[in-house]
């Protein structure tokens, strides 16, 4: 049994916080639910868990002085995912909070669904298809996730697009850059395929 | 297309029974569910029937307990008055929130929590009956247990507009028997509105579930069959998609097909 990391992820009044805690201690993480920037700046590994607005969400971190935080660990080496509207936020800016500036740790800008006749928010189960090899994908090629959302980045870097998923349009469903990844679906809601997914991260988190 | 197995819970133990003989205790709604999901189940519906004052607090306890071990998106009903109730059930883990009686004596809860969640986490529920004379439905209260008097399709047509993101349908006619849903109900309502149905009550089989669909339900829930062991979810989910109805695919149906 490897050693246990410990996995700060972030507090910040993000409704989906218990839920992505408990599929990380179920796959053997320690986790620390914490709204304190220092605390993530002395944890192994950082999770940013989101849901909501894209504006709300930054307002929200900078209150707390996390939008440093993050930005701290990206650079710092530290291994770093983030879920939901966290994949958002990661990018400059959003069509969802005009004026919201994003962390900016992938350039890139978050765009709305024009899925056509399709429901907005995109809301179920819809297949991922990788578009480069990571070690937090392995084995989820063509995978279904479970997606809640109306908005997704188009990173303006071709090499930071992982995952793709199909709804109306093809769109990014994962990124990420050296220690960074971030997802669009809810892991720790898709099942077996999502723990999965945090067991890869924590094995790559362990090779970083 | 969804399949939600549906779990009726008292006081913190399943209802209408189980015959699972892997389990270690059968009446835990938590373990059920945690294996709904290792079986493909596409959603989870936990309905506290708790008849007491705490059903909040019991409600809320059982969506914080869920969240340990069914990873799976999973509705909490009963228990529900305020949106602040709605609020306390989200923040414990349940990805929506289902309102019936509640939202009638109230339709401004409808309005309230789907403006501060979110529309996807407000799920409308109805309990209807056919009328006993002329065509239609009409809507029900605790449990079945009073007639309001209103139109079903009208009163789903005024949740859609005040926000409601999903309707579950109990058929009252059909609960119980097995031997299908209520079609016109489910074929009805998609006419009139456009937000997903999940149809609800007298499922016997696959077969009620594919003639749902083709009715206009987006999903299906269903409790007995699943509780006794009658199908398994991978069996139903192997029976859509020989129909042409496209399922979520895992692990255990590639393992049994």
């Amino acid at each position: 049994m490897a050693e246990r990391l410990n996995v700060a992820v972030i507090d910040y009044d993000a409704g989906n916080t218990l839920s992505v805690t408990r599929a990380l201690e179920k796959v053997g993480a320690r986790v620390d639910l914490t709204s304190d920037p220092e605390r993530v700046g002395g944890a192994d590994v950082v999770v940013l868990p989101g849901v909501g607005a894209f504006g709300d969400c930054m307002k929200k971190l900078r209150e707390r002085g996390m939008d440093v935080a993050c930005g701290e660990a990206f650079r710092s080496g530290k291994p770093f995912l983030g879920v939901c509207v966290a994949l958002q936020v990661i990018f400059d800016d959003s069509e969802e909070s005009p004026g919201a500036e994003g962390l900016g740790l992938l350039p890139g800008s978050v765009r709305r669904f024009e899925a056509g006749d399709l429901k907005v928010p995109h809301m179920g189960w819809n297949e991922l298809r990788l578009v480069r090899e990571h070690p937090v994908l392995d084995g989820l090629d063509g995978e279904d996730f479970y997606f809640v959302h109306s908005y997704y980045p188009e990173p303006a870097e071709a090499a930071d697009l992982l995952g793709e998923t199909e709804y109306g349009v093809r769109f990014c469903a994962v990124a990420g850059r050296e220690n960074l990844v971030a997802v669009q679906f809810h892991p720790e809601k898709s099942s077996r395929a999502g723990l999965r997914l945090y067991e890869n991260f924590l094995s790559w988190s362990r090779t970083l | 297309m969804r399949i939600i197995p549906c779990l009726d819970v008292d006081g913190g133990r399943v209802v209408k029974g189980t015959n699972f003989k892997n389990l270690r205790d059968a009446g835990d709604p938590v373990e059920l569910a945690a294996l709904y999901d290792r079986e493909g189940a596409d959603e989870i519906v936990f309905y506290d029937i708790t008849a007491s004052h705490e059903r909040r607090e019991t409600a809320s306890a059982l969506a914080r307990a869920a969240a340990e071990e069914v990873f799976v998106p999973y509705t909490i009903g009963g228990g529900v008055r305020t949106a602040d109730d709605m609020r306390a059930m989200l923040r414990a883990g349940a990805d929506k929130v289902s309102v019936n009686s509640a939202a009638v004596r109230d339709p401004g809860l409808i309005d309230a929590g789907a403006e501060r969640f979110g529309a996807q986490c407000v799920v409308l529920s109805v309990d209807v009956k056919r009328k006993e004379e002329g065509p239609g439905w009409e809507v029900y209260l605790n449990g079945g247990r009073l007639n309001t008097g209103m139109d079903a399709i009208g009163w789903l047509v005024e949740g859609e507009r005040r926000g409601a993101g999903e309707f579950v349908l109990n058929s009252m006619d059909a609960d119980g028997t097995e031997s299908g849903y209520d079609l016109d109900l489910i074929s009805s309502v998609a006419e009139k509105t456009s937000v997903p149905i999940v149809a609800s009550g007298g499922a016997g089989g696959p077969e009620h579930m594919i003639s749902a669909v083709r009715a206009g339900a987006g999903a299906v829930l269903a409790a007995s069959i699943f509780h006794f062991g009658e199908y398994s979810i991978a069996q139903v989910k192997e029976e859509m998609e020989r129909s042409g109805i496209p399922v979520r695919r895992t692990e255990a149906e590639v393992q049994s097909g």
